[in-house]
């Protein structure tokens, strides 16, 4: 085996793992704020995904050009969630959180059933199989895209909570809530905005993920398990943590696939899952105990 | 005679930051021990070390002859030591009973024993009347009345009491003052307690350790402890301040 | 003492079980199978988190581990399914023992621990899916013996003997929640569901308790799994072990009351019974409605959570009369 087949699988597996990134940083960051853990984030995810193909099936788009679409929309799920539903239990012990929206996940799961039915759906596009030869390395351009959008969307949600009042404002809240309160920042609709945000990097991953692969709604589950694991191997609430943690899950997989039966790829990120929880359970990246 | 608890040369450090340095104090057994000091003195650290929630860096804490440093709560319980919590930590979901059951399990072979032991304990500190309610619904001076009955029904040879009169009116205060005093004549149950309200380790404390940043600096009855001017200087003016 | 009212309702109640196949047919007697089997899944779930406050979203694992036991030691060598569950529980016992362990001594707590249970769950399930020895992704099918008489000691036989094999485990398991929960470990077990450290202080030593619910709930939840594999004969690893299996499991539970002994029975009957409607109506619409059932699964879940977050017995129990009797 040629070393440079080793790297294209490295190569690949990174550039999944970027778009992989984009989707947890989103579970990263609701969790940093509002420290609510987003059981339905996978639904959202796959209904990143069917909106992309809904626009592509019915105008003909490419899921770029989809991709404000898919995140706007999320953004809005994502905020009405918060606002008036995820709102009211900030409070509560957290296995009660956990347990709503498992409750709102189950909804979405099986409306995604019963609209789009159980077959894979995916796109066709024209430059699917181009690739860029960078001397030996051959790399897919329609994966190439996707990790460079991703990056770039992570690199506007840092700047975003950096520089922007909105962002400053929600860090705030993040910190020192009562303190936040007690300045008068509107908590309500600042959390409501980072879980609009949060919805809409995923819906954005959704988009991109579509490129990659095919849709089916019992993707769900998969995508929200695997965007907890790759949290928690970042840490809980680490936006940088998200990415890395997203690149090793796509590296692992992506190697796990070549060598093993595809249908293993995953033992190995929940095999992974649970040593970071025993031995790290902040995380790589994750705040000190 | 020996020390019932014997504290020698406990320190903690907490990132680098001494919490406690090199405290020691004996405890005989029937004696009641108040533990004082301003904010930040290091008492709960002191008392967590003892009560068996995080082990010292150095030093060794001993009962009854046995050494039990760095043993887990429960061990320490089993030992003979019993303690309250100073933001309390009723069972909520339980009866003001069950939560006296609990306690008294550990000191009684069976479940019947148990409830006979925590009926006679609640009658004690007369809860009674409150048996059957859910412990969340406990106004604040019956929650810390619960704990003491909990810790008192796993019949401990030494209660350790953190801040057990904190938030409590004068009158409340004195209720508890007399039921202590009450234990300790009765059945010479030993007392350690950590407290802020000066007005209860007076009238209850028959010798006072006073710490302040960490180390011991004076010890002595309520009457040298009110007359040494150490004291004066690190704590008792902060209060008249 | 007088005969409670709660024991009274409890002994009208199991005549009418024990009466049902007389006088229902065989769909009456299958949807009650399911929800005894619902009822049992969900009392074994309760001991863990209802009772010592351990939230397990892996608890598929054990009904697997219990059916796979249970079925393979059938399929390869004819064992009495008694004797797989005897096996298929101590397994589950050993496993859950396992991941309590770890759980328990590195301090992973809340959202990780029910985290952690659901990746062994995967874990597991990607791995029995690969198990050739059990059948592998292909599944595993028990022999079906077409006699028209019952045999007990086999489990193979017609839908009334499994009613009363399930009734009676069902029963049993209750029993033992009951017996448990007025026991010295029931107590620590409420102590450290309601707060750990005032119980670790009050002298429990709260890892050997939460280890005891753990494997118990564990152990039982596997004896439930041989039934399943015995009920319906076929086994794949991507179902029996399925996440969304861990989730209906707890719903029973969690709908009736958590910590409650009634609770996860009555849960588990209304949402089995509801279930049952959806997936008629379904039917009747045709293709396209797969999903209805899980969706008003989803939403009767939501409205628990958001109205009555302590589920629909305490206070049905009040009405009743009986909340003075119950055990919690």
């Amino acid at each position: 085996m040629s070393p440079e087949f080793i790297l294209g699988i490295a190569i690949a597996g990174t550039l999944t793992g970027a778009v992989y990134g984009l989707m947890a940083l989103g579970l990263s960051a609701i969790f940093g704020v509002m420290r609510v853990v987003n059981f339905a984030h996978g639904e959202m995810m796959v209904g990143g995904m069917y909106i992309a193909y809904l626009l592509y099936k019915t105008m003909g788009l490419d899921p770029i050009m989809m991709l404000p679409v898919a995140a706007l929309g999320l953004f809005v799920v994502g905020y009405l969630l918060q606002r008036y539903l995820v709102n009211y239990f900030i409070e509560v012990p957290e296995h009660v959180q956990f347990l709503l929206l498992l409750a709102v996940a189950m909804v979405f799961t099986n409306a995604f059933l019963m609209i789009f039915g159980p077959d894979a759906r995916g796109v066709q596009l024209p430059y699917a199989f181009d690739s860029y030869n960078v001397g030996p390395l051959v790399i897919d351009k329609v994966r190439l895209i996707a990790a460079v959008i991703a990056v770039l969307i992570a690199a506007l949600l840092g700047l975003f909570f950096a520089k922007t009042r909105t962002g400053k404002a929600i860090r705030a809240c993040a910190d020192n809530l009562t303190g936040a309160q007690v300045v008068g920042l509107d908590v309500k609709h600042l959390y409501a905005v980072t879980f609009g945000l949060g919805a809409a990097c995923v819906g954005a991953g959704g988009a991109l993920m579509l490129l990659l692969v095919d849709v089916h709604p019992h993707l769900t589950t998969d995508y929200t398990l695997l965007g907890f694991i790759i949290v928690i191997i970042g840490g809980l609430g680490s936006l940088p943590g998200a990415l890395l943690g997203g690149v090793l899950i796509g590296l692992s997989e992506a190697f796990a696939g070549f060598f093993l039966a595809a249908s293993m790829k995953s033992m190995f990120a929940f095999g992974l899952l649970i040593l970071v929880l025993l031995f790290r359970p902040n995380g790589l990246l994750g705040r000190g105990a | 005679m020996s020390a019932l608890l014997a504290v020698d040369g406990i320190s903690k450090s907490f990132r680098g930051l001494k919490a406690a340095s090199a405290v020691s104090f004996e405890l005989d057994a029937g004696a009641i021990l108040g533990l004082i000091g301003p904010n930040g003195a290091g008492k709960t650290t002191v008392f967590n070390m003892i009560a068996g929630v995080f082990p010292p860096d150095e030093g060794r804490v001993r009962m009854d002859g046995r050494d039990i440093t760095g043993k887990r709560p429960d061990q320490i319980c089993r030992a003979g030591i019993g303690r309250t919590f100073q933001i309390v930590k009723p069972f909520g979901g339980l009866t003001v009973r069950e939560n006296v059951i609990v306690g008294a399990l550990a000191s009684c072979k069976t479940v019947a024993d148990a409830e006979r032991e925590a009926d006679r304990v609640l009658d004690l500190l007369g809860l009674a009347d409150k048996a059957r309610q859910p412990a969340h619904a406990l106004t604040l001076p019956d929650r810390k009345c619960l704990e003491v009955a909990r810790a008192l029904a796993t019949r401990p040879k030494l209660l350790l009491l953190d801040e057990v009169m904190a938030g409590l009116r004068p009158t409340e205060t004195d209720r508890m003052v007399a039921i202590f005093r009450q234990l300790n004549r009765e059945s010479g149950l030993t007392i350690l307690l950590i407290e802020h309200v000066m007005r209860a380790v007076m009238a209850l404390a028959q010798r006072i350790v006073v710490l302040n940043t960490g180390e011991v600096i004076a010890t002595g009855t309520p009457e040298e402890i009110a007359a040494d001017q150490k004291v004066r200087d690190c704590y008792l003016g902060e209060e008249a301040a | 003492m007088a005969m409670g009212r709660a024991t009274r309702m409890l002994i009208g109640l199991m005549v009418a079980l024990l009466l049902a196949p007389f006088i229902g047919n065989d769909y009456l007697v299958s949807v009650l199978i399911l929800c005894l089997f619902n009822a049992y899944l969900a009392q074994a779930w309760n001991i863990m988190m209802g009772f010592a406050g351990q939230l397990s979203l892996g608890h598929a694992l054990y009904v697997g581990l219990g059916a796979y036991a249970g079925g393979a030691l059938f399929f390869h060598y004819g064992t009495p399914p008694w004797i797989g569950m005897i096996v298929g529980a101590a397994i589950a016992a050993l496993v859950g023992g396992v991941i309590g362990f770890l759980g328990f001594r590195f301090g992973v707590k809340g959202v990780y621990f029910a985290l952690l249970t659901i990746a062994f769950a995967e874990f597991t399930r990607i791995l029995f899916d690969h198990f050739t020895w059990v059948g592998g992704s292909s599944g595993l099918y028990l022999p079906v013996v077409r006699a028209d008489h019952d045999n007990l000691l086999l489990l193979r036989g017609r839908p009334a003997m499994f009613y009363y094999v399930i009734l009676g485990l069902s029963a049993a398991v209750f029993l033992i929640c009951h017996r448990i929960l007025g026991s010295r470990l029931g107590y620590y077990w409420r102590a450290i569901r309601e707060d750990q450290d005032a119980a670790q202080a009050l002298g429990i030593d709260t890892f050997k308790a939460k280890m005891a619910a753990v494997m118990l709930s564990a152990a039982l939840t596997a004896v439930g799994g041989v039934f399943y594999a015995f009920y319906t004969n076929t086994l794949y690893a991507e179902s029996a072990f399925a996440m969304h299996r861990s989730i209906e499991l707890i719903l029973g539970a969690i709908i009736g009351g958590m910590g409650t002994l009634f609770g996860p029975i009555l849960g588990a009957f209304l949402l089995t019974l509801l279930g049952e409607l959806l997936t008629r109506l379904a039917e009747n619409f045709g293709h396209g409605f797969e999903g209805v059932k899980q969706i008003g699964y989803g939403l009767i879940l939501l409205v628990i959570i958001a109205l009555r977050r302590e589920g629909v017995w305490p206070r049905l129990a009040k009405r009743l009369g009986l909340d003075g009797e119950k055990a919690s």
